[in-house]
Order: C-alpha cells, then structure tokens, then sequence
C-alpha cells in the first residue's frame, strides 16, 4: 500500500506543479467572477446613455408627464407625429414616445427610435403610463386613488423550504442554475480527468517504463494509483476553483454593492429605496439567490458524485489507454465511454428539467454510468435520501465492477506492443488468467 | 539460488513455456539464450512475478517466489524507458522508492552510483534532454540501485555504444563479484562467450539445452583439430584421421582433420612428427554461436 501511495504521490505532484494546472485554476474563478462582474455593469449601466425622451400627448390623459427615471428622462414635446418622426430620422439620439387620442379605446402606445430602447425604459415607461391611466379611470368611476391606495392589501408569498431541520429560505432559480452548473462540470471533468489518465497510460506505454514499473508493483497498484492520483487534482482545482470564486466574488460583490447603494440613495427618496434594493436589477438577484442556495448540501453531493463518475468513467478511460499504442487508436474504444455521457447531458437538459419526477429521471439519476450528471440535475427539485443513497451506493459499485474489468484489461494490455486490438481482442484479455 | 521448475506458460492460442525448468547457480553469470519469440521474455516476467505461471514454481533461495522478493531482484527489460518529462534524479528516487528503498537510503544509493558513473550534474536534468546511449545509463542505475541480489538483463547491450557497453560490462562484473547473481538474455553469442558461465537454451517454448558453458562446449567437441606443417606427408591416408579441409601456402600445408574413435591427438603426433615438421595443432571448439546454430535448426 505504501507503493500505491508512492505512485499516487508522483501522479499528484508531477501534475500540480505544472503551469497549466495553475494557469487554470486562476483563470476559471478569473473568468467566473469576469461574467459576475459584466453582469453587474449591465444591470447598473452607464449615466451617459440615458435616453432622452420627448412625449406627445395626443390624449391629453398625461398632462402631469411622466417622471424622470435612472433608466430615462422625460420631456413633453409640442411637436407634430410627422414632424417628430422625421427628427427621430435625423437624429440617431432622439427618442420619441407617441400616446394616440384613442388610447382609452384601445389605441397602442408608440416608441420611436433609431436604437432600439431597452428593456428597462420601456417597461418604466409601461408602469408610469399605466399608473397614470389607473388614477385616471379610477376617478371617472368616482373612486379616490389615495384611499384605494390605503385598503389595498400588499401580500406577497415568500418560498420557504420546510424539512426535518427546519425551515428556510429557497429560491429554486438558483438552485437549479447551480445544479445545472454542477451537471456540466461534471460532465466535462469526467472527459477532461478521464483522457488525462488514458494519456498518462499510454504514455507510460509508450516511452516503455510501464515494465520497469510493473516488476515492482501490481499493474493493478499502477493503474489505481493513476486513478487516485489524477482524481485527487481534479478535487484539489475544484476545491481552489470554489475557495478562490467565493474570496473573488465576496470581495467584488462588496465593492460592487457598496457603489451601488450610494448610487441609488443620491438617485431615489428614502420611503423607495427598501424596495429597490430588493428587487431592482439582477445582480441583486443573484447576491440573494447565491446566499439561499444549500451549500452544504449541494457540495458534498457533487463531490461524491463527481469522485464516483470519475473512477467510474476512468477505469474505463484507462482500459483504452492500456490498449492502444499511441491517441490516435483510441477513438473506436473511446465511442462506448463518450455515447452514455453523451446521451445523460443531452437527456438531462432537454428531458429531466422538464420532467424531473419521471420515471426516466428517476432511472437515469440511479443508473451509475448516467447518473453522476442526471442526478445533479434532478437535485435542486428535490430528491428523496432513500434515491440519492441508493445512487450512490450504485456508483460505487459501478466503479468497483468497472475497475475490476478494466484491471484486468489494463494488466495484459500495458505489455502489448505493435498491435491492432480490435474489442474481441480485449475480450481476451479478460478471460486470461493472471 | 534460483530453481526454475515446470514452468508452463499458456495464452490463448500458443504455449509460451513448455514444461521449462532451470537451475541457476548462487553468484553465476547465467546466459538466457533462445531465439527471438522462443520465450525468454515470458519466463523473464514470470520471474519478475509480472505474470504468473499457469504450472510449475519457482524458488529464491529455497523459498516460493511472492512479492517480498521484488527488492531482491532488478530488472532491465528490453523494451524499456523512463518518463521522458520527469527530472532524472526524482525519477531514480521514485524507482527505488518503488523497490523498497526508503528516501535516505536511495538518495544516498543513487548519489554514490551518479558519482561512480560521472553523471552527478545530471540530477535536475529531464530524460528528454537526454541522448539515448545517456538514459542506458540511467536505465542501468535504476537497475542496480537497490542492490539486487539477482539481476536480469534483458538484452542489456542493445543501443548502447561500444565505449557504454564496455562500461556496463565492467559493472556488471563487478557486481557480480560482490555476489550478485546475474541472468543475461540475449542472442549476442559473443557477450556469452566473454562474461556466462552458465547457460541455458530455450527454443519453441522448451528448453533444450543447459549447463555450464565449458561443459556444453565440450560437450560439442567432434575431435576436430586444425593441424599446420611444413615438409611433404606421406602416405595422407591413415587410420588415424579423416581430412576435412585441406590448404597450402608457401610456408605451410593447414588442415582440418576430425581424428577417428580411439585415437588421440597424441598419435596423430607421433604419426606426423617423423615426417613433417609440426608448426601448429589446435583442437576446434565449437564457439556458442556454432551451437546455437546448430541446435535452432535440428
């Protein structure tokens, strides 16, 4: 066991210290934090850009005008439709709202404008002119709008997940958003890790030292050892992949956050500024989510199932590599590894999201060869322990049997040079006997 | 020090070994001869428990062969390398860790066979910047570097230059006066004839040869002698002798006569001297190479 542990050591070591693997574990959270950030920039947008907009009131519904927004300002315009649109045409800054005199009987709202407006203006826009028109119908009707105001009942319902432990907060968009992150980095750890234990092997092949080191230890000890060793470098990205995206991004958030609160309290009246921080702009959004999402439970699941569709997929990745003499034999055995894995992501995204509950998610989230990335997809909707226990224990399993047939595979193909294997040929390998 | 008994080998369609059994003495240099797929290489993993026989066993030292004996035993597989990225000093440290060697003792170990080779500033330098007749060293050390008490080289000579060769030769005898037992294989005859005093022959899977190098080479003897004279013989026909080859230049008549049964290179003697004059009989032995030969083709 000591040799194992020597080979896992080398296996370790010999790839941490490599300045890919440090290239990529800063660059991922770099990247990650890079898209937090763009979208933050988004959703506060520059001061400079602020539309402009003249009004033309044919109705003369809104002769109080409407209000200057962060996202617009206003300005009532005494020019024709014709005359307006033809300044619209010559000006690429100009933005004119036209409002019809048959806006009660259903005539529609117009924007003109070379840019496209965003969405935010438009749906200011859409509030105010739609506030106005309720004070005003609410009049004609003889009903005084500060007192409906009064009785209005303000309910809102908040999700609250309510379980053995206790109840708390749950915002199943990110949860999902999460768990769909954690299926495809599953998916793709499991081509990235598993094609790194498939070259190593070949490489020991083929730069011939496989025989020296199997005169001193067990093909089996050699190819674990591999195993453990690349998986742990897997494990040890993710785990500085997460440390250093969650340092970044409280770091940034705060930075971010604190700009955007003064921003805000210079822009609003105080009785408005509690219900802007909470709903305005999706970066607040994701602060909030991001803090209700499970971690503690989220985390260790997708460790061990990301650790158990490893082993899994690179026992067999590792039975390739001990095949073939060079990368470019592997891709006829590559097919049977790449098709499951295939078939769970397409499945997953396109089916299990819909469909979370099913039958066909059910199995495909238990089954070990689909199960590492089914199951995190099926997690942030809920997943009885009894299922996910049982997953598991399937997974180890899995990997234990495909182990087992890919060891024995590995031992009479790691000392087989200058041959085309074909797959009867590694059934072969697998009948011998030591 | 090492019996090798019974042994068969099976994969699917051939018999790798058939029914081999040798015994290899403590301290000898043991030749391993056979043509190339007669299964030498096959019994070599078997002795290196990289595979394990389907029949028979084997004993080191009287005891059954299992894995607390891969210390006591190195092994320099012909199909061999290194990891060509790693730096060769951590890779010998990893290769003796992996024999048993604890760090201190095979820093040490590779440090005094770094020295003895001239190599020590090679410590931090990567395989691949290594030529090839360089890694052959390092490829040796690694070999060696647990002091082993049996060595088997497999085709040990292949890619190395002759100054390299010569060096690992003197290594190799060496160690073997330090009490290693040392197993060659190879069909390089000459390197058998310089440094074996044992061998054994495997063809198609069986073995069918083995003994001490003199005793084979005896056993191969034909009473062929090469005789030289000068003077005129006369009669040429004799009981004594039959004439295989016969030449003459100026100053001498050569020839190659196979003396009959019952008669010895003394009466072939006494038959020329009072005629000729005798300048040379030499007795052919038949080299290993000839053997060889001769028993891959019957």
């Amino acid at each position: 066991m000591n040799k194992i542990l020597l080979i896992i050591k080398r296996e370790y070591f010999s790839r941490v210290k490599k300045k890919s693997f440090l290239i990529m574990t800063f660059l991922v959270p770099l990247l990650i934090i890079g898209m937090y950030a763009l979208v933050f920039a988004l959703s506060i947008k520059g001061g400079d850009n602020i539309p402009a907009v003249e009004v033309i009131d044919d109705s003369g519904i809104f002769n109080k005008g409407l209000e200057d927004k962060k996202s617009a300002t206003f300005s009532k315009s005494d020019l024709t439709l014709t005359e307006a649109k033809l300044k619209v045409v010559k000006n690429e800054d100009a933005f004119v709202l036209y409002i019809p005199s048959d806006i009660s009987s259903g005539g529609t709202v117009e924007m003109f404008s070379q840019k496209k407006a965003g969405l935010s203006v438009i749906s200011t826009i859409e509030s105010q002119l739609n506030d106005q028109m309720r004070t005003k119908l609410l009049a004609d009707a003889g009903i005084d709008a500060l007192t409906l105001d009064k009785i209005k009942p303000k309910l809102s319902v908040v999700s609250k997940e309510l379980t053995l432990e206790g109840e708390k907060d749950s915002s199943s968009g990110a949860a999902m958003a999460v768990g769909f992150a954690a299926a495809i980095l599953i998916y793709m750890s499991l081509f990235i890790y598993g094609i790194q234990v498939m070259r190593g092997i070949i490489e020991e092949k083929t730069s011939r030292i496989v025989e020296v080191v199997i005169s001193s230890v067990k093909p089996f000890q050699l190819m674990m050892g591999k195993i453990i060793g690349i998986g742990l470098v897997g494990l040890t990205q993710f785990l500085l992949w997460i440390t250093l995206s969650i340092g970044l991004m409280t770091v940034a958030s705060q930075i971010i956050f604190k700009g955007k609160m003064e921003q805000i309290q210079s822009e609003m009246p105080m009785s408005k500024q509690a219900a802007v921080a909470s709903s305005d702009g999706p970066g607040m959004d994701i602060i909030k989510a991001v803090q209700t999402v499970n971690w503690t439970y989220i985390l260790p699941v997708f460790i061990i199932f990301f650790l158990g569709g490893y082993m899994l997929y690179s026992a067999l990745f590792a039975a390739v590599g001990s095949a073939v003499d060079s990368d470019t034999e592997t891709q006829q055995f590559m097919l049977p590894i790449t098709l499951p894995l295939l078939f769970t992501y397409i499945m997953s995204f396109s089916f299990i999201v819909n469909n979370p509950d099913s039958s066909l998610s059910f199995w495909l989230s238990i089954i070990p060869f689909t199960s590492p990335i089914a199951m995190m997809v099926r997690l942030p909707f809920g997943v009885p322990n009894w299922e996910l226990a049982l997953s598991i224990a399937l997974l180890i399993g899995g990997f234990i049997f495909t182990t087992w047939v890919a060891s024995r595979i590995y031992r009479v193909g790691i000392l087989m040079y200058g041959k085309k294997v074909s797959f009867a040929e590694l059934g072969k390998w697998f009948m011998y006997k030591e | 020090m090492l019996s090798i008994r019974n042994i068969v080998k099976q994969y699917a369609n051939h018999r790798a070994l058939d029914n081999v059994s040798i015994e290899i003495g403590q301290g000898s240099i043991f030749g391993l001869l056979g043509p190339n797929g007669a299964g030498k290489t096959s019994l070599i993993r078997i002795i290196n428990q990289i595979t394990a026989p389907d029949q028979g066993e084997i004993l080191l030292n009287g005891e059954k062969l299992n894995p607390s004996h891969i210390s006591k035993i190195g092994y320099l597989p012909e199909e061999r390398g290194l990891y060509k990225k790693m730096e060769i000093g951590e890779q010998m440290l990893y290769l003796a860790q992996l024999k048993g060697l604890s760090k201190v003792d095979a820093t040490a170990r590779i440090r005094y066979w770094f020295e003895k080779m001239g190599i020590q500033s090679w410590w931090n330098k990567k395989v691949e910047d290594l030529s090839k007749g360089m890694q052959q060293k390092v490829q040796f050390i690694a070999t060696v570097v647990h002091d082993p008490e049996l060595i088997i080289l497999d085709e040990p000579f292949s890619g190395f230059d002759p100054v390299n060769a010569q060096l690992i030769t003197h290594e190799i005898l060496e160690l073997n006066q330090k009490g290693a037992t040392i197993i060659f294989s190879t069909h390089r005859m000459e390197s058998v004839e310089q440094l074996c005093d044992s061998i054994a022959l495997i063809h198609k899977s069986k073995k069918i040869l083995d003994g001490k190098v003199k005793d084979i080479k005896n056993l191969y003897r034909n009473n062929t002698y090469r005789i030289a004279y000068s003077g005129i013989l006369n009669p040429a026909e004799t009981p004594l002798f039959n004439i295989t080859e016969e030449k003459k230049d100026d100053e001498a008549t050569h020839l190659t006569i196979q003396i009959n049964p019952g008669y010895s290179s003394n009466d072939v003697l006494n038959f020329l001297i009072p005629q000729v004059l005798v300048t040379e009989l030499t007795e052919i032995v038949p080299s290993m190479n000839d053997i060889f030969i001769q028993n891959v083709k019957n």
